[in-house]
Parts: C-alpha cells; sequence; structure tokens
C-alpha cells in the first residue's frame, strides 16, 4: 500500500486563532476515510489548508501528498497533481459557461499529466457520460457554472467535476450537507461509482446519514484541533448512537 | 470664457486652416453647407477647447494630443491602408475613404431598392438638408463644432420608410496619415418610418504619427423604426478619440447603441439621446478594456422630454496598469415626461493599485411619476470565484481571463450578429491574454 497523503502534527491557524492543534492521518491509494466531528471541531480546517486557502496559516507539522511538500505548492499546482476539493459551498460564476470552464479545466490537468488536450467533441462525450452516472442533468452544462442551480444540483455538479478531472485524492467537504434522500443517494452513488484501487477518498461530514451510502474503510473523530479516535466503519454508528457528546465524556484530552 | 494666450494658439491653428481650405467661397457646394461650416467655426473660436475646469471635462484631457499640429486635411499620399471587414459577416458595406465613399472596397451590390449608402456629397440633398447637423449640436460642443466647421463630405445611410434590412450595414471609415493628423468622420443615419437596421461602425486607421480622431454621428429615427448601431473602437495606442453620437428619437421607435472601446490613448465617447415622442426605447450598452496609459471616458444624456418611454444604460469596464477609466451617466427626466422608466448600471473591475475608475451617475427628475435607478460598482475580481477555479486546475491567469470574459459578457451577448460577436469574444480574449 501506497501512501498519497501524510499529514504530520499538523497546527494551523485563522487570524491568529489556533484551529488544527495536532493532526496526524495517513491515507493510502485506495483507500476512503471520513473524517467527522462536531460543529467547529476543524473538519472544514483541514479541508481548506489541504486544497490551499489563503487565509489560514500553517504554524507546524508537514503535508506529504504523493511523497511532496503539498504546503510548498500552489492551489492551481495541488489540483493539476489530482488533488480534488468538492467545496461544501460551490461558487456562483455568472457568464462562465459549465463546457467552457470544464474544457479549461479539463485540459490543463491533461496539459500537466502529458496528455493531449480534448477537443470540444470529445469533451462533450466525456461530459455526458460523467453527467449520467451522478444523475446531473444535461440542461445544466448548457449554463453558467452552479449559478441558478439547487443546493442539491451545486453538490452534484462538485462531483461532476471531480468525475470529470479524474483525481488521485478527493476530498469532500461536508457534500451531504443540505441534500434531500435522493441527491444524497446521487451523490452517494457518483462517488462509488468513482471509487478506484488508483484513487482516495477524504470525505467529511457532520452526520453519519452519508456513511449509510458511501461505506468508510475508516472512520476518524475530529475535536477540538485533534483527531481523538479512529476506528473501523462501525464507529460511525457507535458515535451516530451515542452523540458527540460520548467523545466529551469520555476522557478526550483538551 | 477667458482664455489664456497659450490655449488660444490651439484654437487659433484650427481656426487658420479653416480660411486656408474653406475661406475663398462656395466652389460650387450647396450654400448651406458652407454656411453651416462658417457658423460652426464661428461657435467653435468663441467656446475654445474645453478644460479641466468644465465640469464634464473634470477627468478627461485632449491637450497633449492638441497642442501637437495635426493636419486637417487628408493625406492622400499615404498609401490606402488595407481594410478590416469582419469575418464571415454577410452585410451591406461601405467603405468611407478619409471621408469619401469609394466604390470600389464598398459592397453595395444587393443593397434593397429605396435605400442609399453614400457619401454626404452624394445624398438627397433635401434629406441632408433637413437632418445633418441637426441632432449633433455644434453649438454647444466644441469638438462637435470642429467637425462641423472642417464637413465636406462623410457616410449617408437612408433606409426609406417600411424597410427592413435583413443584411446589417457596415460602415467602414479608413483614416490614413503619416504626419500626425486630425481626422473628423461624419455619419448621417435616416431611418424612415417603421424601417428597420443594424449598423455596425468600424474604423480602419493606418496613422504612423499620434493623432486624433473625432467623429460625430447623426441618427434620426422615425416612428416606429428600429436601429441598433454598433461601434468597435480600436484605434493604435497612439491615437486619440473623440466622438459624438446624437440620437433623435419619433414615437414608438427603438434606438440602441452598443460601443466597444479596445484601443486608443485618450477615448471620449459623447452620447446624446433625444427620445422626442411617447413610446420610445432607448438602450446605450458600452464595454471598455483600458490598459496602459489608456483613458476611456464615456458620458451619456438621455434627455426625456415626452412621456412614456424606457431607456436602460449598461456600462462595464475592465481596468488594468495605469489606465482610467470615467463614467458620466445622465437622465434628465423633464416636467411633461411622465411615468419614464430609465435604468443605469455601470460595474468596473480594477486589476491594479495605480488603475483608477470615476463613476458618476446624474439623474435630474422634474415629473413625477418615474421609475428611475442607478447602480454604480467599482471593485476586484471575487477572490472567492478565483480560489475556486484554481482549485480546478486553471492557473491564475487562466482563472482571471476567464472571469474578466464571462463579465464582459453582459454586454458582447446583446450583440445579435454571431459574426460581430466571434470577433469581439476572439478581440477581447487576446487583449486579456496579453
Amino acid at each position: 500500500m501506497t501512501p498519497i497523503l501524510q499529514i504530520n502534527s499538523l497546527k494551523a491557524s485563522v487570524n491568529g486563532m489556533p484551529i488544527l492543534k495536532g493532526v496526524d492521518l495517513t491515507v493510502n491509494t485506495g483507500e476512503l476515510h471520513a473524517i467527522m466531528g462536531p460543529n467547529g471541531s476543524g473538519k472544514s480546517t483541514l479541508a481548506a489548508v489541504l486544497a490551499g486557502r489563503e487565509d489560514y496559516e500553517v504554524d507546524a507539522g508537514s503535508i506529504l501528498y504523493q511523497g511532496a511538500d503539498l504546503l510548498e505548492m500552489e492551489v492551481d499546482e495541488r489540483a493539476r497533481e489530482g488533488l480534488f476539493l468538492a467545496f461544501q459551498y460551490p461558487v456562483e460564476l455568472p457568464g462562465v459557461s459549465m463546457m467552457n470552464f470544464l474544457k479549461t479545466a479539463v485540459n490543463s490537468v491533461r496539459e500537466h499529466r502529458g496528455l493531449r488536450p480534448l477537443g470540444a467533441a470529445a469533451l462533450l462525450r466525456l461530459a455526458r457520460e460523467k453527467a449520467a452516472l451522478i444523475h446531473l442533468d444535461s440542461r445544466l452544462k448548457k449554463r453558467s457554472v452552479n449559478e441558478g442551480f439547487s443546493g442539491g444540483e451545486k453538490k452534484r455538479n462538485e462531483i461532476f467535476q471531480l468525475a470529470m478531472l479524474e483525481p488521485r485524492l478527493a476530498i469532500l467537504d461536508e457534500t451531504d450537507s443540505g441534500l434531500d434522500i435522493d441527491a444524497l443517494r446521487n451523490v452517494a452513488d457518483g462517488v462509488n461509482g468513482l471509487r478506484t484501487n488508483d484513487r482516495a477518498f477524504v470525505v467529511i461530514t457532520h452526520y453519519q446519514r452519508l456513511l449509510d451510502y458511501i461505506i468508510p474503510d475508516f472512520v476518524h473523530v475530529m475535536y477540538d484541533g485533534c483527531i481523538v479516535m479512529s476506528g473501523g466503519k462501525e464507529l460511525a454508528l457507535e458515535l451516530e448512537a451515542r452523540g458527540y457528546d460520548w467523545i466529551s465524556e469520555n476522557g478526550v484530552p483538551a | 470664457m477667458a482664455r489664456g494666450t497659450r490655449q488660444d494658439d490651439v484654437e487659433a491653428r484650427f481656426i487658420e486652416a479653416h480660411h486656408r481650405l474653406f475661406g475663398p467661397g462656395l466652389n460650387g457646394e450647396p450654400g448651406f453647407l458652407h454656411n453651416l461650416r462658417q457658423k460652426a467655426i464661428g461657435r467653435f473660436g468663441s467656446m475654445g477647447f474645453p478644460s479641466k475646469k468644465d465640469e464634464a471635462w473634470k477627468y478627461t484631457s485632449l491637450r497633449g494630443i492638441l497642442r501637437t499640429p495635426l493636419a486637417v486635411a487628408p493625406d492622400c499620399t499615404a498609401p490606402p491602408p488595407s481594410v478590416r471587414a469582419i469575418h464571415g459577416l454577410d452585410a451591406h458595406i461601405g467603405v468611407f475613404v478619409n471621408g469619401r465613399l469609394h466604390a470600389g472596397l464598398s459592397v453595395l451590390a444587393s443593397l434593397p431598392a429605396g435605400v442609399t449608402i453614400a457619401g454626404l456629397g452624394d445624398a438627397p440633398p433635401a434629406l441632408v438638408a433637413a437632418h445633418l447637423a441637426r441632432q449633433a449640436d455644434f453649438r454647444g460642443h466644441a469638438f462637435v463644432a470642429l467637425n462641423t466647421a472642417f464637413l465636406s463630405d462623410g457616410a449617408f445611410v437612408h433606409v426609406p420608410d417600411g424597410t427592413v434590412l435583413d443584411k446589417p450595414v457596415h460602415l467602414i471609415h479608413v483614416i490614413s496619415g503619416r504626419a500626425p493628423t486630425l481626422a473628423q468622420p461624419r455619419t448621417l443615419v435616416i431611418a424612415g418610418t417603421g424601417a428597420q437596421v443594424n449598423l455596425i461602425d468600424t474604423i480602419s486607421a493606418d496613422l504612423a504619427a499620434p493623432s486624433l480622431v473625432n467623429s460625430v454621428t447623426e441618427v434620426f429615427v422615425a416612428a416606429g423604426a428600429r436601429v441598433a448601431r454598433f461601434e468597435v473602437q480600436d484605434p493604435a495606442a497612439h491615437v486619440s478619440l473623440v466622438t459624438a453620437l446624437s440620437a433623435y428619437q419619433l414615437q414608438d421607435s427603438h434606438f440602441q447603441n452598443n460601443s466597444f472601446t479596445f484601443g486608443g490613448q485618450v477615448v471620449r465617447n459623447n452620447i446624446a439621446m433625444l427620445p422626442d415622442a411617447a413610446g420610445c426605447e432607448t438602450l446605450l450598452h458600452g464595454l471598455f478594456i483600458a490598459r496602459g496609459r489608456a483613458h476611456v471616458d464615456n458620458h451619456t444624456l438621455v434627455d426625456h422630454a415626452k412621456p412614456d418611454c424606457y431607456s436602460a444604460e449598461n456600462y462595464r469596464g475592465i481596468l488594468d496598469d495605469r489606465a482610467t477609466g470615467v463614467f458620466n451617466g445622465k437622465v434628465l427626466v423633464r416636467q411633461d415626461a411622465q411615468r419614464i422608466n430609465a435604468y443605469q448600471s455601470n460595474k468596473s473591475i480594477v486589476l491594479s493599485n495605480t488603475a483608477r475608475m470615476f463613476a458618476k451617475p446624474e439623474l435630474e427628475i422634474y415629473a413625477d411619476d418615474v421609475k428611475c435607478s442607478h447602480g454604480a460598482t467599482t471593485g476586484q475580481l471575487d477572490a472567492e470565484a478565483l480560489f475556486y477555479l484554481r482549485a480546478r486546475g486553471l492557473t491564475m491567469p487562466q482563472a482571471r481571463t476567464l472571469m474578466l470574459q464571462a463579465f464582459a459578457r453582459d454586454i458582447v451577448d446583446k450583440v445579435p450578429i454571431e459574426p460581430l460577436r466571434s470577433v469581439l469574444d476572439e478581440r477581447i480574449a487576446a487583449i486579456l491574454a496579453r
């Protein structure tokens, strides 16, 4: 097994306020890790630091991605190297057409991998195939990126982009939040269809519900900026049954 | 207005040139043209060029180019520049070389009967006399006066009553000169009752030295007529441009102007709309991209003199480096002009710390039953949107270009002529990729 992501003693802050207080996590290729935890525990901060958001300051620790120092890489470089973040709040881009956006994104990633850029016809074919996979309304492809999309459509669009860009490591930041049960199933179907031996997932979620459909290999619980518990998929069920209070009551280091 | 001696020198050069060219007499021309020129040079002489003390010219100065001695007569020895037609556009093309219709370069074979595209000198004198210098105010504007004072020929378009032109009309003004030049294109467009025309206006300039183009366009839109005009301004960085567009609208007519400014040193567009009857619709759209030390100033006036009209303005600008942009949009609603809907929007993106944008909406309303609104925003590209694009693998320049193209698209998409839209898209992409 090859580690694709190695996070060592990561500490990060926003505006001088420490959020991550020493995170350790190793993700191997082919694995799907779920990170659960109450609001404010640092889950989304971890996703933001991995994607390279500038307003997050890394104070200590290291992140190795495919053996290289991730923190030295620009946001777009990380993406071209195969790291994908599905946004918790996907951004609306009025006037940027879906196809033009996909073409630019897909071809910049392909170029980086030494592949020939896709022409309009090939891209359209690929988009049709991938959209079907996650039940994305094909009419959305004719619109501006996320503009006027419903909450569910925006989240499905994130998974659609994931499918188009074929990353090595995908981080899903609360992709299940705000989804009804049908949209949740579509998103889960999409993710399950994209699980391969050479791709890893980190699924960040507040609720266990998503993990009924996406079965994780590992579950980690974040609390106050640290991963305080790790286990198999049964840990998610235990958390569901006992609630997050169970963690604090069980003598978690403060 | 009292003016200093140095400033007078600038005006005096043009007045002297006018006497040299037009002093002796009529030369067989219609008397009214001679009289018009005399009146115009008189007005020019008493007004002089505007200075920064004039509120309307607070941000924009053409002193630099006006201090340069400029040739006012066409340079016939300069080789004619290549004429840039729009790729894939099926249009009636009128090419005007230094103001005169060039039959060989024009494409007018399929012009429907009754429609005229000609030089002003060959146009029906009664129509010219009835409309020329009626809309563009040479009494109040020095640059219009200067253009009118040197008026001898220009572009003339007449679409008679009830005629709908399926193909657009493309007017190409060809200007050339080796020495510093003052070129003054003049255009008169008359759309008869119920007539419809799409009009594209471009300049193909080959000016080796710093020069000034001072153009005047007058449009008469009769009752029920629809005129849409598309102007692409893309002169070299050492060429300045002052334009005046005046449209006069009658009952239930529609006029829209779409201006695209991509080049030039100092560009000043003066747009004056007079919807002078009920039921008129007036749309003004503009996009400019200014880089380097370019200065682009759009001054618009919609004078709602009559009730039940609609006007909307949408201007967008992208500024980089040390460029300056100005938008001054005045909407005047006169006392009897009830039930007017007038909207105005001006959005700018400033990409550098040294670029500046001055936006000034001016609503002057004397009627009580009106709906008017304006909004002006000046800002930078949305950081969250840039991050989103970069998180998908786009480099910073790619992400910026994509977002700026999206910003421009709002205006470009208002162009219903596909080949023109493609040309604009390509040009914008090329400029933004630089």
